[in-house]
């Protein structure tokens, strides 16, 4: 017990000595691999999309997820011209519902690249607490911005993120 | 000790150094309660009157390098959570090599073969549900396409005293999936998208059991397949179990299966699915003596759409029965689209579920237990009897009417028998209820919206008496300010109770205040005793009345 509290201790120690460092390198994607609902694997820090990329972790059975999703459906083609932007939508959906979200996805016409995450690997790296949680990355692969929750409106204040990106 | 203690430090102070030019991420989350006792809903005060959870999550990656932990504390746990757990610790921890040919970890990880039917290994915090396996792991992927995993360990049974206390048993397990069109140059380019996979799990446990002579290593095997062709979409898994006398299914010698399928056609505006499940003595835990939800090796998911308006969803929730059944569901998904006649401006959508689950047909065994062969009954795959477990029809349509008003229409009934998928100690039988639900969302400027729902349950009564706790009403609204504020506040009244000092209301009023990822709520009032359900994965959760803060972070 003493001994895993020091260690643990020593860990934080170094870590925060460390800050500098890690502030410089921003927080990169982290690397997991994911099937898409063609069936094929996509490493998630290797998704090799042009542009900003917002991804958005929901499931079928999160009404405010579906709320989010919806509303950006109806801008997304505006924002894609606009900034080149690209969303993922990350499915958390496990086996008991994974087989609902390509029928909802297209029964809602979605455009969005959508990755299946049934055991919550992804979820777990991106230390997402609940969903929905949104993060926008970079043309680089930095996570740049991360809301938690989703309110009508949210999605101005997400599109102000992503048109930042583009004047840099 | 000490000495080792010093000797240790400086090493790992140095790793860590080294650590922090890689990625740090991870995530926090801090539950408080103060409980007040409340007689009229039979909430108690604990001892403690203060209650508090709390974990975060800290993974490392540097390049090929990557590590992790999870510290819990329970000081004492929150209602409705395992009641073993207490105490300060590590949780889950491990390191691991990972690059495009090969994975490995030592430590905790978790893992899924195929659906899940032969093993898996997940965590839902919100649960406190985690089987996590500890020990070692490797993934091969020795051309595009081919994906070979191997794993070995032992479970996460519970949390005790700062530690983690392991199941009985040990579980082995392996698996292999080949998606043929990256295989073979052939079908890169074929309209038809093939995926086959099979799995080898086998557990072993010491037969400690006097009277009885058990099987020490039970396997469990099977394949799986999964085609996409244009349109059309087909996934199966068909997994069986060797002979695993349990508590569960009363130290029966059958065999078990599970088998899974999910048949769905899309095309844009439209999505059809038709599942069905059979589950036979499928419980299948690392240590033959567990109930409840603990050391499961194997996951069955319930196969009903989850439900997220709270009278549907922590009334009466379904979750699969291991020791036998057969499901079906079928949801139809239709978006009329826009400046079409039903369409309107916006597109309106509506959308069907139907699942209904039965017991399985099973022919029993005259002679058990007397002849040798332990065989209680035979039974087959998809074949079920008429005793009905559970049944859900429902429908919504949710529509925009314009810029500023939106809403979403929803009824459905439920009839869950309560003799076997126990939900209720009020009920009898099979407990048959309609709901309704109307939710409406106004956003009156920009940044600042009103949600409201008003949810009505009503259930149908037997042989003339009042099942169950009778109808409720729920009624619940919700200010928003984006990005960062929320308020709302809920009542639910079980006006129907045929116990009449029981037609109780139960308010609660709930604040949050959200930056980035850092999310803060602060609730307060009472909350009726239910199921709070995951994923078909369910835990009962005590009626309560007082306040609860929580706070979650990611980085």
């Amino acid at each position: 017990m003493k001994l895993s509290i020091i260690t643990l201790f020593c860990f934080l120690v170094g870590f925060s000595f460390g800050q500098e460092e890690a502030e410089k390198n921003m927080k990169k994607l982290p690397s997991v691999v994911l099937k898409n609902l063609k069936g094929k694997s996509v490493n998630t820090s290797e998704m090799g999309f042009e542009g900003p990329v917002v991804i958005s972790f929901w499931a079928t059975w999160c009404s405010p997820c579906k709320k989010e999703l919806n509303t950006i459906h109806d801008l997304y083609p505006d924002w894609q011209d606009e900034t080149g932007v690209t969303l993922v939508a990350v499915s958390i959906d496990d086996e008991k519902t994974k087989a609902r979200v390509s029928p909802y996805a297209n029964a809602k016409a979605w455009d969005y690249e959508i990755l299946l995450d049934p055991n919550g690997d992804f979820k777990r790296a991106m230390g997402v607490n609940n969903v929905p949680h949104t993060f926008l990355i970079d043309s680089e692969g930095n996570i740049v911005y991360s809301h938690n929750n989703y309110a009508p409106g949210d999605e101005d204040e997400l599109y102000e993120h992503i048109l930042e990106l583009g004047s840099k | 000790m000490k000495i080792k203690l010093f000797l240790l430090a400086p090493f790992v102070l140095g790793a860590s150094f080294l650590f922090a030019q890689g990625t740090i991420s991870g995530n926090a989350e801090s539950t408080f309660q103060y409980l007040n006792e409340d007689t009229v809903i039979g909430a108690n005060q604990p001892p403690s009157k203060g209650l508090i959870n709390s974990y975060m999550n800290v993974f490392y990656t540097n390049g090929n390098f990557k590590a992790g932990m999870r510290l819990e504390s329970y000081l004492p746990r929150i209602q409705g959570y395992p009641n073993r757990f207490d105490g300060t610790g590590l949780g889950m921890r491990y390191v691991g090599y990972a690059n495009d040919f090969v994975d490995v970890t030592l430590g905790s990880f978790y893992e899924q073969f195929g659906a899940g039917l032969s093993l898996r290994a997940y965590e839902d915090r919100a649960l406190g549900y985690d089987n996590l396996l500890d020990g070692a792991r490797i993934i091969v992927k020795p051309r595009k396409g081919i994906v070979l995993k191997g794993v070995y360990g032992y479970q996460r049974l519970s949390f005790q005293e700062g530690r983690i206390v392991h199941g009985a048993g040990i579980v082995r397990g392996t698996d292999a999936e080949f998606h043929l069109n990256e295989i073979f140059k052939k079908m890169e380019t074929s309209s038809l998208d093939l995926t086959l996979g099979a799995s080898f799990v086998s557990k072993y446990q010491k037969d400690d059991n006097s009277t009885l002579v058990l099987p020490e290593n039970v396997g469990s095997y099977g394949g799986r397949i999964k085609m996409l062709y244009k349109n059309i979409y087909f996934d199966g898994e068909y997994i069986q179990k060797e002979q695993d006398p349990s508590n569960d299914n009363g130290n029966i010698y059958n065999y078990g299966h599970a088998s899974v399928f999910n048949l769905s056609y899309t095309q844009k505006g439209l999505g059809i699915l038709i599942s069905g499940k059979s589950v036979d003595n499928m419980s299948y835990r690392s240590d033959r003596t567990k109930d409840l939800q603990d050391v499961f090796i194997n996951y069955l998911p319930a196969l009903n759409k989850t439900h997220t308006y709270n009278l549907v969803a922590t009334l009466y929730p379904y979750a699969t029965q291991p020791v036998g059944e057969v499901a079906f569901q079928a949801d139809v998904m239709y978006t009329f689209l826009r400046k079409t006649k039903l369409g309107g401006k916006y597109g309106t959508t509506i959308g069907f579920n139907y699942s209904t689950t039965y017991e399985p047909k099973k022919t029993y065994n005259s002679n058990y237990p007397s002849d040798s062969t332990g065989i209680a009954y035979k039974s087959t795959p998809f074949v079920m009897s008429d005793s009905l477990y559970w049944q859900d029809i429902n429908f919504n349509i949710s529509k925009k009417f314009n810029k500023k008003f939106s809403g979403i229409l929803s009824y459905y009934n439920i009839q869950i028998n309560n003799d076997v998928a126990k939900i209720s100690n009020d009920a009898q039988g099979v407990i048959n209820a309609h709901i309704g639900v109307v939710e409406m969302l106004f956003k009156l400027k920009p940044k600042h919206s009103i949600r409201t729902e008003i949810q009505g349950l009503f259930v149908q009564e037997k042989d003339g008496v009042i099942n169950d706790k009778g109808n409720w009403f729920t009624a619940l609204i919700e200010y928003t300010i984006s990005p960062n504020y929320f308020f709302s506040f809920m009542n639910q009244y079980n006006y129907g109770n045929p116990d009449k000092t029981k037609r109780v209301n139960y308010p609660i009023m709930t604040c949050g205040y959200i930056k980035g990822s850092t999310r803060f709520t602060v609730s307060y009032g009472r909350q009726r005793a239910g199921l709070f359900c995951v994923g078909g994965v369910c835990r009962f959760v005590p009626a309560n009345n007082g306040l609860t803060l929580s706070f979650t972070q990611s980085f």
